[in-house]
């Protein structure tokens, strides 16, 4: 049939193509809107009409990791020639960089973007590694009501957040866990336990088990055949897995708001609390969003052909 | 003399002889996860299940009192709960629907080659991997009725999205239809793709309309994936916090799980809470079991 299309059929081809085009424009317009904010001029970021071709700049980004305030005089002239480059954008501003001797004060934005990248790379390494282990127990071992115990594990990962957090947050409070990096990992390894084991139940399902029982007549040992053939032939299983781990223990909102708020605090319970009250500096703001987003967004094109099987729970592979 | 022996074996056992045995393993490999789950996300269940029928507060000091079935009574009565529930449910209507459409209709548009089509696939699943708290907070700038984009590109003038008690929810829902479609895109163009083209083929022959073909050949094959779309995105809706409590702090648009989180960490009724987590968690694990259910079926096909 290919060979023989109508001419009606080649006109609607090029339609669907060309509203193909104009959705994608209009889904990653809010990308566009919120990353070039972070380039903007102040002004420029609540001028009306709304700016969309503007000359970009760094100076939001250094707003956003340096503590600031306002200048009641102008900068003393000779003051400001010896100033770094990245200072002078902030005494342009009319503020000043606070520092303490001679060193800049950071704003709390690098420590709640480290906190995020240590919970998330932890929970993450933990989650995944049980994960492996135990979907390899689930793909190669008779189990008694297999069934069962796979919807017990995938429905954890269903129970809302907040169901979870009145208790835990009780119990973290008797135990001292409250506001930690600990308590956090280990609800964010709870979360992705469940799903670490249904994809990577997925993966193992398709390496052969012929692979391994070659193995074991050659004198391996099952755990020998299990760390030397089965987890090399899981790597990009594996791989995968951790990343969407990641992605959803570095956006994971409620368990934070709710169980941390100074020392443990990650980014996507902080990067809203910066709004405040009154005019908020959407520029700083949006700087602070654009860099806590490059991360998922480099992500998702190195998983672009796991995407499927990954929000499926490794049900649906294509 | 052992090796001898061992020959008269299967591979497994001979194995098992040299090393720990298959049943070792299993369990070693099984157990800690089951424990680690049931630890940290059973133990707390039954927990709060005992709290539900106290009066618990976990602010004050005070020793709690046993109330059985009050707490859960006093709920069900609530009108202030059921509205909540009702929002819920127009939440849930509007937003999953819209995003059937959204994403169904894109996927059907994507749904034939065409150069780079796998980059204009991975652009427009970006924003179902992004942080909901983070994507609620950058629409509110979307949405800001004195400078936003969206009310200068529709002309709407000063028209405060968010903080209009009759557009708050529905604003959430755009955004939240912005966000998900993708997901549902995402299914659809595996159920398409997975239509047997030699149907189109011989409807072709049959000189068959492309509603007909649409209806008789497209929606039948796909609908099993379009079925687990719709029920995964009812629940997550159904559970939505962190998108709508970033945007707005409208009444109008209190979800079921915002109340839950102002009722436990902001009123610090915390018997009463744990009684309505309850309720909200049934309510999930029936949808849950249904969605296991049909994502088995559509596993064995």
């Amino acid at each position: 049939m290919a060979a023989v299309r109508t001419s009606s059929e080649v006109a609607f081809n090029r339609i669907a193509i060309a509203a193909v085009l104009i959705a994608t424009l209009i889904f990653l317009a809010p990308i566009y809107w919120i990353a070039s904010t972070a380039f903007k001029p102040k002004e420029l970021a609540v001028s009306v009409p709304p700016t969309v071709l503007f000359e970009p700049e760094v100076t939001p980004f250094i707003r956003l990791f340096t503590k600031r305030v306002q200048m009641q005089k102008p900068v003393d002239p000779q003051v400001y020639e010896a100033a770094p480059w990245w200072e002078k954008r902030i005494y342009d501003g009319g503020e000043r960089v606070l520092k303490v001797g001679n060193d800049v004060q950071l704003s709390q934005y690098p420590n709640r973007f480290m906190n995020s990248l240590i919970v998330a790379v932890i929970s993450t390494v933990l989650a995944v590694g049980m994960g492996t282990f135990t979907a390899y127990g689930f793909s190669r071992f008779k189990i008694a009501g297999e069934a069962d115990l796979l919807f017990f594990i995938l429905s954890t990962r269903m129970l809302p957040p907040v169901v979870v957090a009145i208790p835990m947050f009780l119990m973290y409070r008797m135990v001292g866990l409250n506001d930690s990096h600990i308590g956090l990992i280990i609800l964010y390894v709870a979360f992705n336990l469940s799903f670490s084991v249904w994809l990577m139940k997925g993966f193992m399902d398709e390496i052969p088990k012929e692979y391994e029982e070659a193995a074991l007549v050659d004198g391996y040992t099952r755990m020998q055949a299990f760390f030397k053939i089965v987890l090399p032939e899981a790597a990009t299983g594996i791989a995968a897995t951790a990343v969407f781990c990641f992605i959803t223990a570095w956006n994971e909102y409620a368990f934070a708001l709710i169980m941390t708020n100074r020392r443990a605090q990650t980014a996507p319970p902080f990067i809203p609390s910066q709004i405040g009250s009154g005019l908020p500096d959407w520029t700083t703001i949006a700087a602070g969003t654009f860099l806590f987003l490059l991360p998922v967004a480099i992500f998702t094109f190195l998983l672009r052909n796991h995407l499927l099987r990954g929000v499926t729970f490794g049900a649906i592979r294509k | 003399m052992a090796s001898v022996a061992l020959t008269h074996l299967d591979p497994a056992s001979r194995a098992a002889a040299r090393g720990w045995s298959d049943l070792t393993i299993r369990n070693l490999f099984i157990i800690p996860t089951l424990v680690f789950l049931i630890v940290f996300n059973i133990f707390p269940l039954i927990y709060s299940l005992g709290y539900s029928f106290t009066n618990f507060a976990a602010n004050r000091s005070e020793p709690w009192q046993f109330v059985g079935l009050q707490n859960y009574r006093e709920l069900l009565s609530d009108d202030h709960i059921w509205s909540n529930f009702v929002i819920t449910a127009k939440y849930v209507i509007v937003s999953v629907a819209g995003q059937m459409i959204v994403g169904f209709g894109l996927a059907l548009l994507l749904n034939r080659s065409f150069p780079m089509k796998g980059l204009i696939t991975t652009l427009l699943l970006l924003p179902m991997m992004m942080s909901a708290a983070v994507v609620g907070l950058f629409w509110q700038l979307l949405y800001s009725p004195s400078w936003g984009p969206i009310n200068y590109v529709f002309g709407l003038g000063d028209f405060a999205w968010l903080s209009n008690p009759d557009s708050a929810l529905y604003a959430v829902a755009i955004t939240d239809i912005w966000m998900w479609s993708p997901f549902v895109m995402l299914l659809s163009l595996a159920g398409l793709s997975a239509v047997p083209q030699h149907l189109y083929e011989a409807a072709a022959i049959d000189r068959a309309g492309w509603w007909y073909t649409f209806t008789r050949i497209t929606l039948p094959l796909v609908s099993p994936i379009l079925l687990i779309a719709l029920i995964f995105r009812t629940m997550e809706a159904f559970k939505t916090f962190d998108i709508a409590y970033t945007m707005t702090t409208q009444p109008t648009a209190e979800l079921i799980a915002i109340r839950l989180y102002k009722q436990a960490f902001q009123q610090w009724d915390t018997g009463k809470s744990c009684a309505l987590a309850y309720i909200v968690l049934i309510m999930v694990l029936a949808i849950t079991n249904l969605y296991v259910k049909y994502l088995n079926k559509v596993k064995e096909r």
